[in-house]
This record gives structure tokens, C-alpha cells and sequence, in this order.
């Protein structure tokens, strides 16, 4: 049993893509070495910015021998009158065999002639030098460069050097025009342009610690994270604000982390924390600190791609310190500037910015959210809602005025926020402010919704506005096109709705949409698709149970919600497959009886049979019954009632010949199963249900 | 070693040095200053880090040595960053100029949290699939001076005895943005763009009915360097009007194309001198 060592030295890959390539390289390694029946037990796999690398313990030195049977011609071909032909001859030697070793098997298809050869083992470094080069350039990555003259290859950053060691023999493998050696590369500064000696690939993490590179990132993020818990608890009471994300990204920006702690002027927490937090996380990749109360402290962590004495400790934090100070000087600079026009007044200038090149400009689009805020406002106030109508308004007049602002200009990824913290300051109210502030969310599926009824109607009106406005003038996404993501938009209604539980149903939407835009077209379906699409996805109920409840009439998001619940709940009962199933067959009756059944109603009197008489009877009492639950939205305990009619269908189907040879008797039968199916079938439609 | 480039351009790249050089499959390697003119970024001399112009230093290395990165670094050790006691990092950054049909792929070099450089490998240029690739590396000389320097106002660094780069800069970062923002004539902008596009379009026009079997030297005299000029002038010219706010985002998309349509066109025909020169 041998070991194996691959490592794949590059310049800086991109931080966001390290985890996902190791990962890969490390599959693809493993599923080479079992194709290739080289064993490989335990697979380790390593990263840095500057490389990926994965060792393999237990791989085979060789290749098994194998044996293996060749099938030739047809043992009539082969041999016409018994003796070997020429079709023989062709066969066993292109085999490798004597005519005399060829033997009979049969298969499907017949008889035929077969040579049963033997396949000597390759070595290990064989096969690797052969096969290695086209994985590590299968390596999927989000963005490729060319550097070589005549651009022989792609990839993720220029490769600069290769280690592949079986035990301690190099494989040269060859890939962008380097040899696989034995030689690594340690940390740029700390340990320079020195070669790094790897003699048997166990070997590879400790040479590789001694040159300043600590080659698992699991180790650097374990010591990012202690060394900013030791950083902070120079502070009295202090905590770092966890953010895993953050903490991801600097893991796979440094080879040997290590962390600084810094301070900026109390006089810049009167800036909003959000703006200091954007600065420090996203442009700066600081970690902010918080006091015991959990507002934002004037310090910072800053975590190193390096180690250095304390003298070199204050240059570093000096340095760092004095670009944060410029940063928020910057955004004081912009916070001043902006105030200088209140949000009021830059609802003119929205018409300057264009929110698409066919609908106009942030002013138009205002003036559609308006209207169809509204439209959202009056229905839910019918329905006993209670908001601030005047706040809804004017929150959505202002709702993009941010977007003139030097803030958001600098700060894109702060748009409404930086709305809702100015109209606070402009004095428009709190609950203007918060649902300017809110209303981007949720951004993603697993975001909250705008936390007031203000906000959430916003967010609606936006959304609704976007599409139907592109809807109109036919930019509805088609496949995996969705250029202005209104997909996304889509589902952040539908997840408003559904969290929120405001009485809109999608119909409603679809008729105000239309109402506004005329020619909004099929927002209904499309709404409707992206329900599908949250009911499963993000809520996890099974195809068939949404089916079930989106075929029958549409009430509200939160409605339909309840219904898969409940049907889910009851999906495995005997009671409810046997009843999916009867559904199935009176639909399937219904379709190929010639009688026009709708029109007919019941004729109590023609109902011979006993079991037609006794369905008769469950169901006039039983509908009642489930009307009344289905009304109260017990869908339960509406559930539970249909599954007593059980008994009596399965009776019906077993006594009673529906398509009887007497047209009344037929008749009245399709009256009374269509009627089975129309009275039960409002909740769900039972017969979308996929048994087991 | 080049001089800086005595057009009006937003980044070193877009001196002829880089934009056109870039092109030509021979090797060649370039260092030059370049002002650099972004009249959006103007602040009145008021903000301590935001210029209306600033200073690159452009290195353009064709093919790029394997040790691209090494040398780089010597050139910080080289200008006194003694980089044991600071903290380096190569951060994914690219780079993209749609006026110029040009991207790249490579990083922003971060110093104790400041970006020093962009680091670029030129994919493509004027809309051309370069061969061999380019690296590009751009130092933004007026923030490594306030680095090396340690001050906190770009208007503080000492550009030579006891005189600031305020004494020397401050007036006209306070008079451009004056004129970038407030005064510069829109309709007469517009007018200069269309004067600049329509000469160099009548340029590339010409060069494209120029007949296959011309000599070289009569291709070489073919006025292609003045065309470029004109078509930075329509970029110097677009970034005012859109300092001026007189372009909306709608005519924005319009007009980058015009210009790209320019670049591309201008990088086609310099591309196809060069291909004759190194045939013929």
C-alpha cells in the first residue's frame, strides 16, 4: 500500500471559490483511483489561496491483473463447418490468442465465439501521469483566465508549480507546462521564495507548518476564531460579532492568520451602525465589536495573512486604522452631503434614474407602486386590517429617493436602509422610516419579511409593480432567463404573503395588477407557479400534496399552506389512498361517460341499489359537515369527516355497475359520483394523491 | 520607460501604451505615470481621499515573467513597504472597461487593509481575444505616498521640501470640480462628442475600404494613432457629461457602445497593420 500527494500550487485562487474546488479535487482523485482499481482508503484534502492538495492513503502500487472475456463473431461465422474460419482466425488474433483457445458461450442472441484474455496490471505512477492532468483540468471554476503564450489552457489563476509523490517517488505529472516535483512553497513573506522540500506525502502538513502555511483551513478557522476570542478579552466585556461568513472568507484569504485589534474614534458611532458595520464587514473584511448591550463598540478586528513582532503588530494596526478613519470619514462625508436635500425633494430627481430602459425611470415606477399600494391598502383594510394609510403612502413615495443619494451610490448594498435611517432623520415618522428601511427584505428565501404591515404592503406594491410592469411589456422571464430576476420578486411575495397571513389571495393580486397595467397579463399563473415552487421547496411538501391543493379553487397563500398541512398530516392512511384512488376512478368514469353528467341532478327515487342508496345518505350528511369545517379553515378535523365516506364508496364501487345498460339508472349514478367528487373536493383535489 | 500620455484619459490603460500595445503579439514591456482624469470623482478638494485626478503608475509586462508576482513584490521593498512588517494580501478583483471592449481577470493587492494595486491579466482589449496575455499592474502613486508617508490627507503628502501636494493640486481639484459639476456647457459637450465620434468614425470608415494588396509602408502611414486620439477624447467627454449628470441611464448603455464601437473598431484595424508589419 502506498500514499499518495497531489498539490496544485497557483496564484491567489479567489477566496469564494477555495472550498468548493478542494472538495472537488479530492472527488475526482478518489473516483480516478477506484476506476482505475488503485485502491485509496482515507482521502485528505487541503487548501490555501495557493493551492489545493489531496492525499489518499492505502492506494495500490499496481493495478490488479485482470482477466477478461473478449465476445467475437457468431460461433456459426467463426466456425462454418466446425473447423475455424477465416472470420476465427481475424478474431483470435486481433485477441491476442490461439484459434484453438477460443471457446463457446451463449448469450441472449445466440452463440457465439469468445477469447478469454489476460490484462496485466499497470503501475500506479503510470496510470496517474496519464490520467491526473485531465482531472485537475476538469476542475470546474466560475471564472477562467488564459496566461500562456498561445493560450493552451484555462484556469482559475496562473499554476506555478506541482508536487505528486507516490510514498517517496515523484509521478511527473504534467499539466499548463509544469512537471509534478517534490517541492512545495511555504508563505510569500514569512518563509519566501525558498523551496519546501516534501519527502513522503505524510510528511506534507508538518513541512508545510514549518514554512508558515497551515495547509487545512478547518486548523486556520479554528485559530481565526481563538485568536479574535484572545484579541477581544483584552477588552472589558466586549464580544466580537460572530458572522460565519466573514469568517469563511478570511480563512480562505490567509496561509498563516493571525489578528489585530483596532480602535477608531468615538465620534464616528454617531454615524448609523449599519453604515460602520457595511464599512468594516464588507469593504474592509473587519470584525465589528459590541458591548454587553450589544451596540456596536469603536473597535475592530483585523485578521492578517502573516505574524509579526509588536512592533511590526502597531504598524499594521496603525496602517489599517487610518484606512477605516478615511472610509468613514468618506461616508460622514456623504451622510452630511445628503441631508443637504431631504428625501422629499429628491423624488424629482428619480426621474433622472432609470429603473429600465423600456418603463421609464424611478419616478414612473414610483408613481405604479402608488397606485397598486393603494389598490394592496384598500383591500386588506376591507378585510379589517389595521396600518397607517397616510405612512403607506408616503413611505412609498420615498421608498427610492435613497437612490440619488452619495450613501447609496457608495454603498449600493444599503439601498433602503439608508432610506429609512434619512427619513427618520428628516423627522417622516417611524413607521414611514421602517418600511422604507425594510423593504428589500426578504432578499433571500430564508430572510424575514418587513416586520410592519406598512412595510410589508411596500414590499408587495414593489414587487407586484416590477411585474407587471415587465409583464406588459413582455419581459417575463422564459427557461433559465430571468435577466430582471422576477422570480425572485415573485417569491418574495408569495413568502410576505404566506408570513405575513394578509388576506390577499393571488387572484385578488391578479386583478389589481390588471387593474393598473391592463396588459399585465398572466401574473395570475405566474404567482401561482412560484406558490407551487415555495410549497415545495421552501415549505418541503411533497409534489402531489401541492398538486392536490393548488388544482382546486385559490384562496390565500396562508390558506393553501393550511391545506397542505393538513393533507400531509393525512397523506399515509388507509382511509385516504382508498379514497384518492375512488376519486381517480370517478374522474376517469366521468371522462368517458358520453352523458353530459353536470346538468344532471339526483333522482332519490331512482337509487335501487342499497350501496347507491347508502352514499346517497353519507354524503348529504357528511357535506354539510365538511362545508361548515372547510369554512372555519379545521381542515383536520374536514379531512377526518371524508374519510368516514370510505366505507361507502368502496361499497358503491363493489355492489353498483355505475355505467348501467338503463340510461336513468346511468344517468343518476354520474349525478350522484360527480356530485361525490364536487362536494369533497374543495379542500384538495384527492385524486393528484400518489400512493405510498 | 514611457512618458506619461498628453491626452485626457481615466486610467492608464487607456494610454495608447497599454490599449494598443496590448494588441500586438510581440513582446513588449512598459512603465510609465499617468494622470489619470475621472471628473465624477472630483470632490471640491474637500474630501481628503478623493481626487478629480490622480496619478497611476501603469507596468504592462507581455508575456508576463512566471515570477510576475516575486517581481511585484520587490517593487514594494524597492519603494521602502518592508513587507515582514505589514500584512499582504491578494484579493480576487476584475477588472472591466466596457467603453474599451477590455476586461481581466486577477486581484487588488491589499496593504494593512488599503488596496496599493489592481493586478490584472488582460483577457481581451477592444473587443480582441489577446494572445500572448498581458499582465498589468497599476500602483495608485498618490495613496502609496500617503502610506509611506503616513498622513491622513492626500492633500498632506510632501511632494518635495516643505511644499504639499495640496500647495501644488488643491486649486485645480477645487476649480475642475467647479467646472465638471456645475459649469462645463452641456450642450456644447454633446456637440464636441459628436465632432470627435464623427472624425473618428470617418477615420475608421476610410481604413476599412482601404484595398487588400496596400504596401506596408503606405498601411503604416494610415493616421490610426490620431483616430484613438479622438475616440479618448469621447470618453474624456462622456465622463464629463456624466459628471454633469446630463446623462441618464437609458442614454448611459447608448452611449458606452458608441464609444466601444469606436475602440473595436480602432483595435480591428491596428491589430491588422500589425499583422501585415510582422508578415510582410
Amino acid at each position: 500500500m502506498a500514499e499518495l500527494l497531489l498539490e496544485i500550487g497557483l496564484e491567489e485562487i479567489p477566496a469564494r471559490m477555495i472550498a468548493a474546488a478542494e472538495a472537488e479535487l479530492a472527488r475526482r482523485v478518489e473516483a480516478l483511483l477506484s476506476r482505475q482499481r488503485l485502491g485509496g482508503t482515507t482521502v485528505t484534502s487541503y487548501s490555501t489561496p495557493r493551492r489545493l492538495a489531496v492525499r489518499v492513503e492505502g492506494v495500490l502500487a499496481q493495478q490488479l491483473d485482470m482477466q477478461e472475456q473478449l465476445t467475437g463473431p457468431s460461433w456459426k461465422a467463426a466456425f462454418p463447418d466446425g473447423n475455424p474460419g477465416p472470420a476465427a482466425q481475424a478474431f483470435a488474433k486481433k485477441a491476442g490468442v490461439a484459434v484453438t483457445a477460443l471457446e463457446k458461450i451463449t448469450t441472449a442472441k445466440g452463440e457465439y465465439a469468445a477469447a478469454t484474455v489476460q490484462r496485466a496490471g499497470q503501475s500506479a505512477a503510470k496510470v496517474l501521469t496519464e490520467s491526473l492532468p485531465q482531472e485537475i483540468g476538469a476542475l470546474s471554476w466560475p471564472k477562467t483566465m488564459y496566461w500562456r503564450p498561445n493560450k493552451p489552457e484555462r484556469f482559475v489563476r496562473p499554476l506555478r508549480w506541482l508536487i505528486c509523490l507516490l510514498d517517496e517517488t515523484v509521478v511527473p505529472v504534467e499539466f499548463a507546462g509544469i512537471t509534478a516535483g517534490g517541492v512545495s512553497y511555504g508563505h510569500r513573506v514569512l518563509y519566501g521564495d525558498r523551496p519546501v522540500p516534501i519527502h513522503r506525502p505524510a510528511d506534507y502538513p508538518a513541512a508545510l507548518e514549518a514554512a508558515f502555511v497551515i495547509v487545512d483551513p478547518a486548523a486556520r478557522r479554528h485559530r481565526i476564531r481563538s485568536r479574535l476570542d484572545a484579541a477581544t478579552r483584552t477588552l472589558p466585556e466586549a464580544r466580537w460579532r460572530e458572522d460565519e461568513a466573514l469568517v469563511e472568507q478570511v480563512t480562505h484569504l490567509t496561509e498563516w492568520p493571525s489578528v489585530v485589534l483596532g480602535s477608531f474614534q468615538h465620534e464616528y458611532l454617531t454615524l448609523p451602525e449599519e453604515v460602520l458595520v457595511t464599512v468594516m464587514r464588507d469593504h474592509q473584511k473587519y470584525f465589528a465589536l459590541e458591548d454587553k448591550q450589544h451596540a456596536l463598540a469603536p473597535h475592530f478586528l483585523a485578521v492578517l495573512n502573516t505574524e509579526v513582532d509588536s512592533a511590526g503588530v502597531a504598524i499594521i494596526r496603525h496602517g489599517n486604522e487610518r484606512v477605516l478613519r478615511a472610509r468613514f470619514n468618506d461616508a460622514r462625508f456623504f451622510w452630511n452631503y445628503d441631508q443637504k436635500i431631504p428625501l422629499r425633494a429628491r423624488v424629482e430627481m428619480l426621474k433622472t434614474v432609470t429603473f429600465q430602459r423600456d418603463l421609464g425611470s424611478y419616478f414612473s415606477k414610483t408613481e405604479s407602486n402608488l397606485l397598486m399600494a393603494k389598490g394592496l391598502g384598500k383591500t386588506v383594510a376591507a378585510q379589517g386590517i389595521l396600518f397607517d394609510q397616510a405612512a403607506l403612502e408616503k413611505a412609498v413615495h420615498l421608498a427610492k429617493t435613497d437612490l440619488t443619494t452619495e450613501l447609496v451610490k457608495e454603498f449600493t448594498e444599503l439601498q433602503g436602509i439608508v432610506g429609512g435611517l434619512y427619513a427618520r432623520a428628516q423627522g417622516q415618522g417611524e413607521a414611514v422610516a421602517q418600511a422604507i428601511y425594510w423593504q428589500y427584505l426578504p432578499a433571500a428565501m430564508d430572510d424575514p419579511i418587513p416586520p410592519t404591515v406598512e412595510g410589508r404592503l411596500l414590499g408587495l406594491a414593489d414587487r407586484l409593480a416590477t411585474i407587471a410592469e415587465m409583464f406588459a411589456v413582455g419581459l417575463e422571464p422564459s427557461g433559465s432567463k430571468d435577466p430582471f430576476a422576477l422570480r425572485r420578486a415573485a417569491n418574495g411575495v408569495i413568502k410576505i404573503l404566506a408570513e405575513s397571513g394578509l388576506p390577499l389571495t393571488i387572484a385578488g393580486l391578479e386583478s389589481l395588477a390588471l387593474e393598473t397595467l391592463p396588459r399585465a397579463g398572466k401574473v395570475g399563473a405566474f404567482l401561482k407557479e412560484r406558490l407551487d415552487f415555495y410549497l415545495r421547496e421552501v415549505r418541503g411538501y411533497s409534489y402531489d400534496v401541492v398538486n392536490a391543493v393548488l388544482s382546486t379553487g385559490l384562496t390565500t397563500v396562508a390558506d393553501a399552506i393550511a391545506r397542505a398541512q393538513a393533507l400531509t398530516e393525512v397523506r399515509g392512511s388507509d382511509d385516504l389512498a382508498a379514497i384518492s384512488t375512488a376519486f381517480k376512478r370517478i374522474k376517469n368514469i366521468l371522462r368517458q361517460a358520453e352523458e353530459k353528467q353536470e346538468a344532471q341532478s339526483i333522482k332519490p327515487e331512482d337509487l335501487i341499489e342499497p350501496a347507491e342508496q347508502q352514499l346517497y345518505a353519507e354524503v348529504v350528511r357528511v357535506a354539510p359537515q365538511v362545508e361548515a369545517l372547510r369554512a372555519q379553515q379545521k381542515y383536520p378535523e374536514a379531512l377526518e369527516r371524508i374519510a368516514t365516506l370510505r366505507p361507502a364508496i368502496d361499497s358503491f364501487f363493489d355492489q353498483v355497475m355505475v355505467l348501467a345498460p338503463e340510461a336513468h339508472l346511468r344517468r343518476n349514478r354520474l349525478a350522484l359520483i360527480a356530485s361525490v367528487l364536487s362536494d369533497f373536493s374543495r379542500i384538495a383535489d384527492f385524486s393528484e394523491i400518489v400512493a405510498g | 520607460m514611457q512618458q506619461p500620455y498628453d491626452v485626457e484619459v481615466g486610467a492608464g490603460t487607456m494610454s495608447p501604451e497599454t490599449f494598443l500595445r496590448v494588441l500586438d503579439p510581440r513582446p513588449f514591456s512598459v512603465a510609465y505615470a499617468q494622470p489619470s482624469r475621472r471628473p465624477a470623482d472630483g470632490r471640491y478638494g474637500e474630501n481628503p481621499n478623493r481626487l478629480f485626478k490622480h496619478t497611476q503608475f501603469q507596468v504592462v509586462l507581455k508575456p508576463p515573467p512566471v515570477n510576475v508576482q516575486e517581481i511585484y513584490l520587490e517593487s514594494l521593498q524597492a519603494i521602502g513597504v518592508d513587507l515582514r512588517q505589514h500584512d499582504l494580501k491578494f484579493e480576487e478583483d476584475n477588472w472591466e472597461a466596457p467603453t474599451l471592449g477590455a476586461w481581466g481577470v486577477g486581484w487588488q493587492v491589499m496593504l494593512d487593509g488599503l488596496e496599493i494595486t489592481q493586478f490584472t491579466y488582460f483577457q481581451q482589449c477592444g473587443g480582441l481575444d489577446l494572445d500572448p496575455i498581458s499582465a498589468e499592474i497599476t500602483y495608485g502613486l498618490e495613496r502609496i505616498a500617503a502610506f509611506l508617508q503616513d498622513v491622513d490627507s492626500l492633500y498632506d503628502v510632501i511632494w518635495t521640501n516643505n511644499i504639499t501636494y495640496g500647495e501644488v493640486r488643491h486649486l485645480e481639484e477645487v476649480q475642475f470640480s467647479v467646472y465638471n459639476f456645475e459649469e462645463a456647457d452641456v450642450g456644447k459637450l454633446w456637440e464636441h462628442l459628436r465632432l470627435y465620434e464623427a472624425e473618428c468614425q470617418e477615420l475608421l470608415s476610410r481604413a476599412n475600404q482601404q484595398p487588400q494588396e496596400l504596401g506596408v509602408a503606405e498601411q503604416r502611414r494610415f493616421p490610426i494613432l490620431p483616430a484613438y486620439d479622438l475616440c479618448l477624447k469621447c470618453s474624456h467627454l462622456f465622463n464629463l457629461l456624466d459628471a454633469r449628470g446630463a446623462i441618464s441611464v437609458t442614454e448611459r448603455v447608448g452611449v458606452i457602445a458608441r464609444i466601444r464601437t469606436l475602440a473595436v473598431g480602432i483595435a480591428k484595424v491596428y491589430s491588422r497593420m500589425i499583422a501585415r508589419e510582422s508578415h510582410g
